[in-house]
């Protein structure tokens, strides 16, 4: 994936969906590109308006708890994020991710600071960091993960191929 | 070596033998959504170019979040499930059938064994009726809908074990607010919990509703019991009796990532404070917290048993003149049956506000949103900030019980001192 800026969330641990974007929005606007400009709005006031297409976002364990809503992932693809990067993640909020085509990735998070301009290898499975020159060691995204992503989500999949292949 | 009963209902549903860490697709028994996650489910079954669900028996939708709708974009949602389930033939609940988690297990849709997803994370309400049902987000219950499966990796399990006789005046949400402060908001994140002990046959079918919802928050993908007579009887109360009854029981060698012991003897009444579910503590921590609002009713502690217990309280009292007290049935069935047995009555006589069956002001949509700087407590299951509606609000999580007497004193109270 391409260079881009890493946001680091603050609270850092237990990022839940109400956080993501608020239940107050995801009632009010259907539109999933109107609603990214509200996302994170609780704890990072105008990150709609710093973040640029390509960037990542970065957290600590236990990212996305709460409830299911699926317009969390939305909100951050739609606001241009190329992917997550967490020690953890909570499972609704995994499967959702990957079903609409965000990629999440686990590792230690802890080196990297706000602002750092960092790079995701995939298939290297590593981050790295441009500013602190240095590389974080990634856990390996599953196949049937990239399969989705390569696919454009699960629904594309779907289309594609008829049914589940795995 | 043995099997987990996640283990063996993934393992019956994928038509082969599975164990903890696989990935599978499995069949799945019934399905599931709300007002706050149907348009997404909608737009994704209708994006994979298909017309049909799979089978429309076996999915359901509930409008509870935001019901009776509060502005025209809820109304346009709403509007939407309705026709989808017309054009589907798929069942709706509509406006005042209640919380989906009361009303699906009510209606006779889960059995001992089966397999349940649901476009909300409380499904895992299910597991005290010995099925694993989980939550999902739209897109991965449209993939349900379509083809009646989805993929599953199969859990490692956590086993829970409960014991000891609880006091007066404490209830099985002090039981699950003590884990939960325990084990932590992650401490389970994508396991499956099987709750046992003395302490959990004990309890009523609707005690155990409270603990098994609330395994999610400690990050579970399903919080499951074992069937007994308790479970039976239900079932047949519900229209699901005929359906015959198999229920599924761990083996005694069956292998667990982590084993916990809890004895409630000893527990009082506990609270979560703002604004996580696992900052908990002893109700005494609270009690010089004034607050706004008192909310006694959701999918965690809308039961009539909790009705019952609130009733109990509020009976010949007056809420405190400063409070909102807020009780929400949650269902219609418990709504009728508490105006049957005079609950509604006492709730009415002691200055509560009574609404109709669902969400409620839960979830932050309507029906009692905070303003600034005030708290609010509630027996819901989530205290986030801005949860209910409003960040700069504050959310106590408690018993019923605690709910109505911090109603009735205006500050967060022991409901010991009003039994």
């Amino acid at each position: 994936m391409k260079k881009g800026t890493a946001h680091k969330l603050r609270p850092f641990d237990n990022v839940n969906t109400d956080y993501i974007i608020s239940g107050r929005y995801k009632f009010r606007i259907s539109s999933m590109k109107e609603l990214a400009k509200y996302v994170f709005e609780d704890i990072a006031p105008n990150f709609y308006k710093k973040v640029k297409r390509g960037d990542y976002v970065v957290a600590g364990e236990n990212f996305g708890c709460g409830s299911s809503r699926e317009q969390a992932p939305w909100a951050i693809k739609e606001a241009g994020i190329s992917a997550v990067l967490a020690k953890s993640f909570a499972r609704i909020f995994f499967r959702n991710a990957f079903n609409i085509g965000l990629c999440l990735v686990e590792c230690d998070t802890d080196g990297i600071s706000d602002g750092d301009l960092i790079e995701l290898d995939l298939d290297g499975e590593a981050v790295r960091d441009h500013t602190r020159g240095m590389k974080i060691k990634t856990m390996p995204v599953p196949a049937l993960m990239r399969r989705l992503l390569r696919d454009g989500g699960v629904i594309r999949h779907f289309k594609k191929h008829g049914g589940f292949k795995i | 070596m043995g099997k987990t009963i996640a283990e063996k209902i993934l393992s019956a549903h994928a038509g082969r033998g599975l164990r903890a860490g696989d990935i599978a697709v499995c069949r799945v028994d019934f399905c599931l959504g709300q007002d706050g996650t149907s348009s997404l489910i909608i737009d994704s079954f209708k994006k994979s170019g298909r017309r049909k669900v799979f089978d429309p028996r076996k999915f359901a939708m509930v409008i509870d979040h935001s019901a009776p709708s509060p502005n025209t974009g809820v109304s346009e949602i709403h509007k939407k499930m309705r026709e989808f389930a017309e054009k589907t033939k798929s069942i709706l609940y509509d406006v005042g059938c209640g919380v989906c988690h009361a009303v699906i297990p009510e209606m006779g849709h889960v059995t001992p064994g089966s397999l349940v997803l649901g476009a909300d994370s409380h499904t895992c309400t299910y597991g005290a009726l010995n099925a694993l049902s989980s939550g999902v987000g739209s897109t991965d219950l449209a993939i349900t809908l379509i083809s009646g499966k989805n993929w599953f990796r199969v859990p490692e399990s956590v086993k829970i074990e409960i014991k000891g006789r609880l006091k007066k005046g404490v209830y099985s949400k002090d039981m699950i607010l003590k884990i939960i402060g325990v084990m932590g908001a992650n401490g389970c994140t994508y396991k499956s919990i099987e709750f046992y002990g003395s302490a959990v046959r004990r309890l009523s079918m609707d005690a155990r509703f409270t603990i098994t919802n609330m395994a999610v928050e400690m990050g579970a993908k399903f919080g499951v019991m074992e069937s007994d007579k308790k479970v039976e009887a239900f079932l047949a109360k519900a229209a699901a009796s005929r359906r015959g009854i198999r229920p599924v029981k761990a083996d005694a060698d069956a292998h667990y990532g982590a084993e916990k012991t809890f004895d409630v003897s000893d527990l009082g009444p506990m609270i979560a404070m703002p604004h996580s579910v696992d900052n908990v503590a002893p109700v005494s921590a609270g009690r010089n917290i004034k607050i706004s609002e008192a909310y006694i009713g959701t999918c965690t502690n809308g039961r009539l048993e909790d009705l019952k217990i609130a009733a109990g309280i509020l009976k010949g009292r007056k809420v405190n003149k400063k409070v909102r007290c807020i009780v929400v049935p949650a269902s219609a069935d418990i709504f009728r049956e508490s105006v049957g047995r005079g609950y509604i009555r006492t709730f009415i006589e002691a200055g509560c506000v009574v609404l109709s069956p669902g969400c409620g002001p839960c979830v932050g949509t309507h029906e009692g949103v905070l303003a600034d700087g005030e708290a609010a407590v509630s027996s819901a299951n989530r205290n986030f900030k801005g949860r209910m509606g409003n960040p700069k609000s504050f959310i106590y999580l408690a018993s019923p019980a605690t709910a109505a007497a911090s109603a009735i004193k205006g500050k967060i109270s022991d409901p010991r001192n009003y039994l």
